[in-house]
Parts: C-alpha cells; structure tokens; sequence
C-alpha cells in the first residue's frame, strides 16, 4: 500500500482534534484565570501582608524554573518541525529533553516546597495560623496555584511521553502528527501560566 | 485539503529566537523588580509578560501559521477575561 492510499482511506479530522484542544485550554485558562483574579483581589486588599509574604520566596529558584520552562517550550515546539522533515530521531530526542527539563522543574519545585515546610510555612501549620490573615491568604493561594501549575506539569509529561511512545511505533509521523502538536500546545499552556505566576508570586514584592 | 495548515513547517532558527526574546524579557523583569520603580513595577512586570505569553502564543503555539479562526477564538477568551478582570475590579474600588 502506498503513501497516497494510506492518505485516503483513513479517517481522522486534524482541524476538529486541534480545536478541541483548543477548546480545552480554554477551560484551562479560565480556571487559572479565576485564580489570578482571587490572587489579584486579595493582594489589593491586604498589600502589606502580601508584600512580607512575597519576600519569603526565593525569586533565584523562581528565575531557573521559568527558564527551564521556556527552554522546554522551545524544544517540544521544534519536535514538530523535526517531524515535518522526517527526522524521527531527533524529534525524539528534543521531546526527550523536553521532559527531562519538566523533570528538573519538578525537583527545583520538591526543594523549594521542602524548603517552606521546613520553616513551618504550609497550610494548616501553626506559624501560619499565628500568622496575619493576609499572609495566610498569600501562602494559600501560593500552595494552591503553584501545586495546580505543578499537577499539570506532571499531566504534561504523561502525554508528552505517551506521544513519544507513539512516535517510536511510527503511529506518529511526518504527515500525522496532530497528537504531537495537542501536546506540545498543552505543554505551551503550561509555561503560559507560568509566565504570569512568576512575576505575581516571585517578582513583586 | 484538510493538511493545508500543516504544510507550513516553522524553522528551528526562529524558535531560537523566541527563546532569546523570551529570555532577555524574563531578565529584564526580574532587574526592573529589583532597582525600586514604586507602583509601576507591577505594570512593567505584567506588561512583559504580556508580551512574553503573545510571542508563546503566535510563534510556539503556531496562531501566525494556522487559520485565522484559532486566534479568533484566542482572543476572544482573552477579551472574556480582561471583561471579568475589569468588572470584578469595578466592583472592589467602588463599593
């Protein structure tokens, strides 16, 4: 069977599989959205609480993190050229390195977190309970945000490897390949959210 | 045909640029934040991130290269959001 049958007798919508996801980012960014809104509503209530707060984080682990997030958009972004010029290879490898990068936020993100657990900083700790209701607010809306943001870096991962697994088994090729663009588009939301809850949680203080 | 929008393949080189762009501006809010600007901090901080999160969205999630309607759409969600953002403000400043 040729290239050209192949093309025809399958069945498959990539316009209606890539807005789909489209439509689920969506949902995605409302979601976020909401948070923003609840961060941004809170901090202009008790903007002296959350400027003490915000001090507390450590904006050098913050900075490395949204590198290595942007570093990751752009390597899963050039996977899909890779596949359009048929190197197999290197889109593997780029998508490879895509996830060991994911792989060094999360641990970036484990220290950070055990860092503010160890000074008795997370939610329902007693520092925090003796602490403002502002600051309480700040730390609650931190954990909550940056632990969502975490769950789909995770969710990420999964699917970016599951397309990999694909893309080994050549059911993911130069002419079929809509799974591996939905995912780097997950992947891009990700780092899109991150782009704005570095500067709200890491920058201004 | 329905693979007319994947024909277009972007070049590696760009997306090296975009990273650059994206980097330099990640920098640069970081150092605005830290020399004292008072209130227009928080301005210059989401101002760059707004323009980081335009570039991610026309050049590595592809809205440049693909059909109009997808950033249609884009921007519409985008426009809901501002709507709600502003309204709930509205609200906050004015009770």
């Amino acid at each position: 069977m040729n290239d050209h049958q192949v093309h025809i007798d399958e069945h498959r919508d990539d316009e209606g599989a890539k807005t789909g996801m489209w439509i689920f980012i969506f949902t995605e960014l409302l979601l976020f959205g909401g948070l923003f809104i609840a961060y941004s509503v809170y901090r202009y209530l008790n903007p002296l609480a959350f400027h003490l707060a915000a001090e507390e984080l450590d904006t050098t682990l913050g900075t490395i993190n949204t590198v290595i997030l942007l570093v990751s958009s752009m390597t899963i972004a050039m996977s899909i050229s890779a596949i359009q010029y048929k190197n197999k290879k290197l889109t593997l490898i780029l998508m490879g390195v895509t996830l060991l990068l994911a792989l060094a936020f999360m641990v970036n993100k484990y220290f950070e977190w055990s860092g503010k657990i160890s000074h008795g900083i997370y939610p329902g700790s007693m520092t925090l309970q003796e602490a403002s209701r502002g600051e309480l607010l700040f730390f609650g809306l931190y954990y909550a945000m940056t632990g969502l943001h975490a769950l789909h870096i995770v969710i990420g991962m999964a699917f970016i490897g599951y397309v990999m697994h694909l893309v080994v088994k050549n059911e993911v090729q130069h002419d079929n390949f809509v799974i591996l663009e939905n995912s780097g588009l997950y992947w891009h939301l990700v780092d899109l959210i991150w782009i704005f809850l570095f500067p709200l949680f890491y920058l201004i203080t | 045909m329905e693979k007319d929008q994947h024909t277009h393949i972007v070049k590696y080189k760009t997306y090296v640029y975009v990273l650059i762009a994206l980097l330099f501006m990640t920098f640069v809010s970081v150092a605005v934040t830290e020399i004292d600007l008072g209130p227009y901090t928080v301005t210059m901080a989401l101002l760059l991130a707004s323009i980081k999160s335009v570039l991610v969205l026309l050049i590595f999630m592809h809205l440049k290269f693909d059909k109009k309607f997808y950033g249609i759409m884009v921007a519409s969600v985008f426009l809901l959001l501002a709507c709600v953002i502003v309204i709930t403000f509205m609200d906050y400043l004015y009770r």
